[in-house]
């Protein structure tokens, strides 16, 4: 094998490949979705996720097809390959915008200040009318307890680990916080039946929920807090322990101020994410059409509840939909605003505990 | 970074010499002495919770499994309250496995796909929008990803059901019999966008920690952007994409409001995945729950309890490979 | 298969920020040329400039003129995939394919740039590794992970893979600065067989390095912090080393600054 005869295999001028202009992806993603709408309506075809299925096709393929011809197959695979990431990410972000708009077009329908404020006490489920307030109540009352549990027991566990944990324990607990993140809600849903209703029987109450929402909100914590003083620089904890001040003030007086920015972003995503669960309420809170404002007794209700409670009770009514709709569209709305804050925090926090 | 194993070797500051043990041991001091016992007290408080989540379900569990007079895992029927009492997780356990099989086949590649996007295709400003849109889709709770999926997904379904049905009806497998797409494919779907926001997350941060100077290499030697992503970023993310998976897959498996509002169940398994019917096993939790006595409790306790058990393996998995692999590219950092 | 580098007017950018000015010089075929200067100076953003690897960098651009014998680098119909693959890279670390073996690092532009017969890559490879003195060292793993070889072998095998692809010009980029003496000096001995057959270009720390190795010598400076890096002088090495015809050359190679 000769040089000569590598250097044959190449074209005259090797550096300036066929390239097609950089509009060619466009023009080929505007062809495809114009050929797409084309071929949909010549058969006939009703559903935008067909024809958008079949843009994506004729994108992927004209791009190869055409820079195969024009630019070689190693360009033509670059190109495939790229306008599959693009497909990818159009994919994704297709449902997300669907889901955005149609809560947010449907949701709009009844939700006002009467929808705030009125429980379904007297609103039959096929009936328009009522609102949320017993279920936004219940909601607030069960986070707001299963977060008071589980953020000290979350943020001790994060300062075990990180200050003090080193051995066999610390492994094991950092195992098993990371195996709980991935529990399936109904399972601590169910756990919490069989100890608390089943064998100690309590009844159902917002509390039983509470209990099987902080195991859902303890790993969570537990992660980002641990995150959160990982960042702490050691020299920080040096100086003041240089001092002579006892390590258990150094952390409560040094390190958890230093950090305090971080867990709190921490701790509201937890919050975000446990408002929105449904399986363990379902199981242990029971769901109510009146207020009942204390967790500790008798079945309540809550946000995600209703919206499951409203769409397989509506015996098809628009109504109940409709007060599904607007009750997801509060649901959202506060998860949104709880992460918008959280990062906010985490932005505004950032440089500072940076370094 | 976010993940597993404190590293023995992480703050070295804090008194290296101070183990577990002699960090009780040696702190004198009361305020001390009440600090370490609570937060250790913390620590040992999770791992009990996870025994006794254990515990009381089997507990639960075995009073069922006594009174069943059908093979838990063969029979195909649920009836936990009847005389005698039947009951069986089969049909539970292959909708659960057909439908997340689905959804991984879907959103896999997708999440892949999104994560090179973000961090290989996309300019670094609109590949951090998007990373937060993707941390958005994770943010929204999976009611409402149910309801959606209900009263929009299915609907529209109708068309490429039909399709699937004019050409690979013939499989069997994607025959339709034109009724409502409440079926264990259309799960798989609403899954699948379920599980990409973490299987995306994952595996962003997988990418993101290629170093920079194999990519270079490739980049060197003439390659064009996919083949610097085929030699140097898939492999190096490869076990990092494994163990993403795995974490979606645990979530698919668990997951249950979602499934329970999209899927008409029955306690049949059907060859063709386009017709409705079926179910998982969370799913079966959630609806059968309200009617169930004391003994039906029992029986889904059960049928949990295995979930849970599955559940706990796939991530526990997961876990171990992300730590494995950790280990090995710290090494190599 | 050398080219000779002619360089006119060039400047790199990061996004806003000029990191090198208005450089020409002129790189000659079958030698070995060294960039020197100090930390920061811009010598390594110009030789990223020579192969288009500048423009990987996020916010990195380019204006002015590099040809390569008749044909402008930044030329409208260039592609930057091509040009790489004219001019070879080398690294400051040594940086193989971590999952992919010996021999298979050595392949891994070949089998980017065309279908290869088997007999014909083990010869290329074969080739390649003696030419980059490392076939006596690693003939017997050739199927064993690149990783595995210490430093110095490692950076010979990205020597290796770079030259397998027969490149105009090979550029060095501190190739022994993560090496012991012993490696640097068997990468030296191989930069003196290696200009035989390519241009070279090496950037170094070390000016001993630089009057070892190289035939001509550069050297770039800045003026001060935040300000781009500017070429001094480029001259035959022996006349930098004994009688530059700048005052800063030669206080920097005495060693008052840098």
């Amino acid at each position: 094998m000769s040089n000569a005869s590598l250097t044959d295999k190449r074209p005259p001028s090797s550096l300036r490949g066929a390239t097609l202009p950089k509009w060619f992806a466009w023009a080929v993603a505007a062809g495809a979705v114009l050929l797409g709408l084309g071929i949909s309506f010549a058969a006939g075809l009703d559903s935008s996720i067909q024809w958008a299925l079949i843009a994506a096709v004729l994108f992927v393929a004209g791009s190869y097809g055409i820079s195969a011809k024009v630019e070689g197959p190693r360009q033509a695979k670059d190109r495939v390959a790229t306008s599959l990431v693009w497909v990818a990410f159009l994919m994704a972000i297709v449902p997300l915008a669907s889901l955005a708009w149609t809560t947010v077009k449907r949701g709009i329908k009844v939700f006002d200040g009467y929808f705030l404020t009125h429980s379904m006490g007297v609103v039959a489920d096929t009936e328009p009318g009522g609102g949320i307030y017993h279920a936004i109540l219940g909601t607030a009352e069960q986070v707001g307890l299963a977060t008071l549990i589980s953020v000290p027991i979350g943020v001790l566990t994060a300062i075990y680990l990180v200050e003090y944990g080193r051995g066999r324990l610390a492994q094991a607990v950092t195992f098993f916080v990371d195996v709980m993140t991935g529990i399936p809600s109904i399972v601590a849903g169910l756990f919490i039946l069989s100890l608390w209703i089943l064998i100690l029987d309590m009844g159902y109450s917002g509390f039983a929920g509470s209990m099987a929402l902080t195991i859902l909100m303890i790993p969570v914590v537990v992660r980002s807090t641990e995150e959160m003083l990982k960042l702490v620089p050691n020299e920080l904890r040096e100086a003041s322990l240089a001092l002579g001040v006892p390590k258990w003030r150094t952390i409560l007086k040094v390190v958890l101020p230093t950090s305090i920015g971080g867990i709190t972003t921490g701790i509201m995503l937890a919050v975000a994410r446990i408002a929105g669960e449904t399986a363990p309420v379902l199981l242990l809170v029971w769901g109510a059409n009146f207020i009942n404002a204390n967790p500790f007794k008798d079945p309540q209700a809550s946000l995600p509840m209703y919206i499951y409670l409203q769409f397989t009770n509506s015996g098809g009514q628009g109504a109940a939909y409709d007060r599904a709709w607007a009750a997801a569209l509060t649901l959202i709305a506060f998860i949104m605003i709880l992460n918008l804050v959280a990062r906010g925090i985490a932005r505004w926090k950032a440089p500072k505990t940076g370094r | 970074m976010d993940t597993t194993t404190e590293n023995p070797a992480a703050p070295p500051a804090l008194q290296p010499a101070e183990t577990d043990k002699g960090a009780a041991r040696g702190a004198s001091r009361p305020g001390d002495r009440v600090f370490i016992g609570l937060s250790r007290g913390s620590g040992i408080f999770v791992l009990v919770l996870m025994a006794a989540i254990a515990a009381f379900l089997t507990y639960r569990a075995v009073l069922a499994l006594s009174k069943n007079e059908a093979n838990f895992f063969t029979t195909m029927e649920w009836n936990p309250s009847g005389v005698p009492p039947q009951f069986g997780i089969a049909v539970l356990a292959f909708g659960t496995i057909v439908s997340s099989v689905i959804a991984m086949a879907i959103a896999v590649p997708i999440a892949v796909g999104i994560a090179l996007f973000i961090t290989h295709y996309a300019p670094r400003k609109l590949g951090g929008t998007i990373a937060y849109v993707i941390d958005l889709l994770a943010a929204v709770p999976s009611i409402v990803y149910g309801l959606w999926g209900a009263l929009v997904l299915v609907p529209h379904l109708n068309g490429l059901y039909g399709w699937l049905d004019d050409y690979f009806g013939w499989t069997g497998l994607f025959a339709w019999d034109g009724g409502p797409a409440r079926s264990l494919f259309t799960v798989g779907i609403l899954l699948a966008i379920m599980i990409l926001p973490i299987i995306t997350n994952v595996s962003r941060e997988v990418f993101r920690q290629v170093p920079r100077m194999h990519e270079e290499a490739a980049l060197a030697l003439g390659a064009t952007r996919w083949e610097v992503i085929r030699m140097s970023v898939l492999p190096f993310g490869r076990s990092g994409i494994i163990s993403a998976s795995m974490l979606g897959l645990g979530r698919a498996l668990g997951e249950t409001m979602a499934v329970a509002m999209v899927l008409s169940p029955t306690f049949t398994i059907q060859a063709s995945l386009l017709d409705a019917g079926g179910g998982t096993f969370a799913q079966n939790i959630a609806s059968k729950f309200n009617e169930a006595t004391e003994m039906g409790r029992d029986a889904l306790i059960a049928s949990g309890l295995v979930l849970f058990v599955i559940t706990l393996l796939v991530n526990g998995a997961a876990r171990l490979i992300i730590a494995r692999r950790k280990e090995y590219s710290g090494a190599n950092a | 298969m050398a080219k000779r580098i002619d360089v006119s007017g060039l400047n790199a950018y990061y996004g806003s920020f000029l990191a090198i000015e208005d450089i020409s010089m002129t790189v000659e075929p079958r030698s070995v040329t060294a960039f020197i200067g100090p930390s920061g100076c811009g010598k390594s953003t110009f030789l990223r400039t020579l192969n288009r690897m500048h423009e990987v960098t996020p916010g990195g651009r380019v204006d002015g003129k590099v040809m390569l014998d008749d044909e402008n680098l930044y030329g409208p119909g260039i592609d930057p995939v091509a040009v790489r693959r004219e001019v070879g890279m080398v690294f400051q670390r040594p940086n193989p394919f971590p999952t992919m073996s010996v021999y298979d690092n050595v392949a891994a532009g070949l089998r980017l740039n065309g279908r290869y017969k088997k007999s014909q890559l083990d010869d290329i490879v074969e080739k390649s590794l003696k030419g980059a003195n490392l076939w006596n060292e690693v003939k017997d793993r050739l199927n064993k992970p690149g990783s595995g070889l210490s430093g110095g072998q490692q950076q010979r095998l990205c020597i290796a893979r770079a030259i397998a692809v027969e490149p105009n010009v090979l550029l060095m980029d501190e190739p022994c600065s993560a090496l012991d003496p012993i490696s640097t000096l068997a990468i030296e001995d191989l930069i003196c067989e290696l200009k035989e057959r390519f241009t070279i270009v090496i950037v170094t720390h070390n000016m001993q390095q630089a009057a070892r190795v190289s035939d001509r010598t550069a050297f770039f400076n800045l003026s001060a912090v935040g300000q781009p890096g500017k070429l001094i002088e480029i001259d035959e090495t022996e006349r930098i080393f004994s009688n530059p015809s700048v005052q800063a050359t030669e206080d920097y190679i005495s060693g008052r600054f840098g």
